[in-house]
């Protein structure tokens, strides 16, 4: 009786006329779609849509459709909504999904838009011009103490307080997803990456496996709340650190690595048995409050001689509140991860119910951290679905000292978004662990479609700079000047710091 | 709050009354008292022309040489603002502030005196002598004022007088409606407003005054209708700053200014150049050569290939201070107690050329005008992008440092 209301939402559809008969879909396809019998024969209730089984087929003969099936139209109560109650009445449980929210709520990016210069100001062509993107994470001074130096001229009085900035040649990193959630190759893949491009890596909440160790200077490592991996060395071996207090696409919920996940290479980086379950706790418990974050920041600096620490949060209600006590605690960087951002599993219903927009997060905090003297001490990560060059520029203009971009470096690696990495059986390799299927994805082509990616984001970055009449990046960032909005409402206007087009 | 006015020194209705016409052309309905700040709700774009003189001796000369400097280069603005600052022209009241106001009416003045008066002994007001100049229509109120700290009253709210002298002049800029504070330096003024340089130099009888530095603007706004206060230089304390250029960076600069107290009541890019340099060179004591490394700060690929102190100091005031640099198309001259320095945008967007005779060096947007006004220079130049050119007055100056004086102070 189980899942006879829950129709299927795709139909694969083959052309036997030109199928080869050569069973490849059977082995391409991770979810189990296909079976064989004198041909292909699919079971359209498990197709996610990935497209795997389409880009593989030799003849071009198979198509994914949306289904066509017609629902009595109800616009309150969608298919979907219709779906979600049907699964759980059958089965009495959460709803568990991947990647990041995809409720049509309003997209403050695309109401942004930035602006160009025009004869009173030249524009600046970036491919005859120095156009300078790199970027410095860490806590600065506000200002600069120097002397004379031996032989004339001046030099900084103090060693600076601030030597261990983390230094970002593209204002980007890679967001963390642990080894667990993704692949073993996904790491190999960001890490390679990380070092070619001159940014970092972070290895989310799953420990640091050993074949990444000759990468370490562009990793940055993750301390959640299951503080799984953690111990001095793992702590040591990063360019900086960072404690995962939330995630955007579940602000406030833990994590859950199921123990068949867990084999003995995972089980190994994670520092738990094998087999045995990895639960990240909702909250860290040793931080119930404010100073308990300042004990932990100062302890693992201790225990790092001074690397920078950054601290992780969903963009929740009170985020600029929270990000000033962050700050205040001695975080040098804050890591802002908008109700859009992607996760390997999340209950649905947080996923898609909870948290703010990252535009609105990054300019409160910005403003908040303005207001109160102290934006010069720490740096701001911007993460929750930057999309592309165009999100990367507006939200550096909003306040953002860099972004980090996770959902938009698995589709690099060929995510297709199919929101089915819960499952363990990613058909493109990237959130899974069984063999036949990780083995799908070369770290070194990997390294090299992630390089490409940004490579180009940051082209098409300097041709935004450059269009804007400036040549650095800081020059733009909390530049809110340089955007104007189109359609937003005037509160929203107001809370972002941008003015409507025509103003 | 009535206009009672009190007669300050010994001038009484009679005189203001002869005042001419009190309202700023083109600004605003009759009878309504204009803010006196926020030009417009954009910033203003516009290119203009510019030129400082400074004789290194301290010698002073009257008005005319920087009046020929600007006249030539009419043509690079179009008669909607034009202005000098005059150094060393008030040596009667050297250790005075000397605060230049534009007011729209009396009620703006008797406004801003009260809040001058709540810190200051004024010891001398009067209006700012000016002549009839028949395209130089509808001028506010123009006064100045010599003032001294009131040292108890400095005492109990424990700031030094240049602190409390900015505080003034932000509360009259931004609060003070109809009011606005040109120049509150020591030994110096501007004289600015609406018309060419030369109109605006004959309006104010610059040939009266004499100095040993000058700097002269000419404006070519482009979108606004042009008032008093939007003419160059703009100017707090001893900084006064005459700007060609626009700084494409004007939305960090002001939001990075504004950390630090700074209030920007006037939406042009100009007032951030001037307050980022006393931002730099009085709050935070760097000296004059690293102030222009960080307003034109050199390339990360210049700065990989410095030698490791140089590289390491580079690189921490780069990335202290990255939200301050001036991006954009820029030539800049700042005057300041000791001399003037003229500074061009990193990648040199804007005309600056240079030239010295003797002890006098000159820089001005086109070349013809050093010829004009200097009969034979040993030098003319063109500086590099982001290179400061640097006249230091003999006597130096009260606040601003500078890198040469490491090495003096090494043999002491």
């Amino acid at each position: 009786m189980s899942n006879q209301l829950v129709q299927p939402e795709f139909r694969v559809r083959i052309d036997h006329d030109v199928c080869h008969k050569c069973g490849r879909c059977v082995q391409q396809c991770g979810w189990d779609v296909y079976t064989f019998n004198e041909r292909p024969i699919p079971n359209h209730a498990k197709c996610r849509a990935c497209h795997r089984c389409m880009t593989y087929c030799p003849a071009g003969a198979i198509t994914i459709e949306r289904s066509p099936l017609a629902y009595r139209e109800n616009p309150s109560w969608t298919p979907a909504l219709r779906r979600a109650a049907w699964r759980q009445a059958e089965t009495g449980g959460v709803l568990l999904t991947g990647m990041g929210n995809d409720r049509p709520y309003l997209n403050i990016f695309d109401h942004l838009v930035l602006d160009a210069c025009q004869v009173t100001n030249p524009s600046i062509d970036p491919l005859r011009e120095p156009m300078e993107l790199r970027t410095y994470l860490g806590s600065k001074p506000d200002s600069l103490e120097v002397e004379c130096g031996e032989g004339g001229g001046f030099k900084l009085k103090t060693r600076r307080g601030f030597a261990a900035g983390i230094r970002l040649d593209v204002p980007v990193v890679f967001a963390p997803m642990s080894y667990g959630s993704v692949s073993l190759n996904v790491h190999k893949s960001l890490a390679m990456a990380a070092q070619r491009l001159g940014i970092l890596m972070n290895t989310g909440e799953g420990g640091l496996h050993a074949d990444l160790y000759p990468y370490e200077k562009n990793v940055i490592v993750q301390v959640a709340s299951g503080r799984f991996g953690v111990d001095t060395d793992y702590l040591n071996r990063g360019a900086a650190v960072e404690i995962k207090v939330g995630q955007g696409a579940k602000p406030g919920i833990g994590g859950h690595l199921p123990g068949e996940k867990a084999d003995s290479d995972i089980a190994a980086t994670r520092m738990i048995p094998q087999g045995s379950d990895a639960i990240s706790p909702a909250p860290h418990h040793d931080i119930y409050s404010i100073e308990d974050l300042r004990q932990l920041i100062y302890s693992i600096k201790e225990a790092t001689d001074y690397k920078p620490v950054g601290v992780k949060i969903a963009a929740v209600h009170n985020v600029a509140a929270i990000a000033s006590g962050i700050v205040r605690a001695g975080a040098d960087y804050v890591y802002i991860d908008g109700f859009r951002g992607g996760t390997g599993a999340a209950p649905q219903v947080i996923r898609d119910h909870v948290g703010i927009p990252l535009e609105i997060a990054v300019a409160v905090v910005d403003q908040r951290l303005r207001d109160e003297g102290i934006r010069q001490r720490a740096s701001i990560i911007a993460a929750g679905s930057v999309r592309g060059s165009a999100d990367l520029a507006k939200v550096i203009a909003l306040g953002a000292d860099a972004v980090a971009i996770g959902s938009a470096a698995l589709i690099a690696l060929g995510c297709h978004l199919c929101q089915g990495c819960h499952t363990g059986s990613c058909s493109w390799g990237l959130t899974t662990h069984k063999p036949e299927l990780t083995r799908r994805l070369d770290p070194e082509w990997g390294a090299e479609r992630l390089v490409n990616l940004v490579s180009a984001w940051s082209h098409e970055l300097q041709e935004i700079l450059g269009a804007l009449g400036v040549n650095a990046i800081e020059s733009l960032r909390g530049s809110r000047d340089r955007l104007r909005s189109i359609g937003l409402d005037q509160q929203t206007c107001e809370i972002i710091g941008v003015k409507p087009a025509g103003l | 709050m009535t206009a009672e006015l009190t007669p300050l020194c010994g001038r009484g209705e009679p005189l203001l009354e002869r005042m001419p016409s009190a309202r700023p052309a083109g600004f605003t309905e009759p009878g309504v008292r204009p803010a006196y700040r926020e030009e417009a709700p954009y910033k203003i774009h516009g290119g203009c022309g510019l030129m400082g003189i400074c004789d290194e001796s301290g010698t002073r000369m009257d008005g005319e040489a920087a009046i020929r400097a600007m006249a030539v280069q009419r043509d690079r603005g179009n008669g909607l603002g034009g202005g000098f600052a005059g150094y060393g022209i008030y040596p009667d009241f050297a250790d005075h502030f000397c605060f230049h106001m534009m007011y729209h009416d009396h009620q703006a003045r008797a406004e801003a005196e009260e809040i001058i008066t709540q810190t200051f002994w004024i010891d001398q007001a009067e209006p700012i002598p000016t002549r009839h100049v028949s395209t130089i229509v509808d001028p506010p109120l123009l006064w100045r004022y010599f003032v001294m700290p009131h040292e108890r009253k400095l005492e109990a709210i424990g700031l030094p007088a240049d602190d409390v002298v900015v505080r003034t002049v932000f509360d009259i800029n931004a609060g003070v409606d109809g009011a606005y504070v040109a120049s509150s330096g020591k030994d110096m003024g501007a004289f600015k407003g609406v018309g060419y340089p030369e109109e605006i130099a004959d309006f104010f009888r610059l040939e009266e005054y004499s100095g040993h530095t000058w700097l002269g603007h000419n404006r070519f706004p482009t979108n606004t209708p042009g008032w008093w206060g939007g003419a160059h230089p703009f100017s707090l304390l001893d900084w006064a700053v005459v700007h060609n250029g626009e700084l494409s960076s004007y939305g960090i600069n002001r939001r990075y200014l504004e950390q630090f107290g700074y209030r920007c009541a006037l939406g042009t890019d100009t007032e951030v150049a001037a307050y980022l340099f006393d931002l730099l060179l009085r709050k935070h004591g760097l000296p004059m050569d690293l102030a222009c490394l960080v307003l034109a700060s050199p390339l990360w690929s210049e700065i990989d290939r410095m030698g490791d102190d140089e590289r390491e100091l580079a690189q921490a005031l780069r990335e202290v201070y990255g939200p301050a640099m001036l991006n954009g198309p820029f030539a800049i001259v700042l005057g300041f107690d000791g001399g003037m320095v003229a500074i061009n945008d990193r990648i040199k967007l804007r005309p600056l050329v240079a030239a010295r005779q003797g002890s006098i060096l000159m820089v001005a947007s086109e070349e013809s005008v050093l010829h004009e006004v200097l009969d034979a220079p040993e030098r003319v130049w063109s500086p590099r992008a982001g290179e400061p050119v640097i006249a230091r007055v003999a006597g130096g100056s009260r606040s601003v440092r500078f890198a040469d004086e490491c090495a003096v102070a090494g043999v002491a």
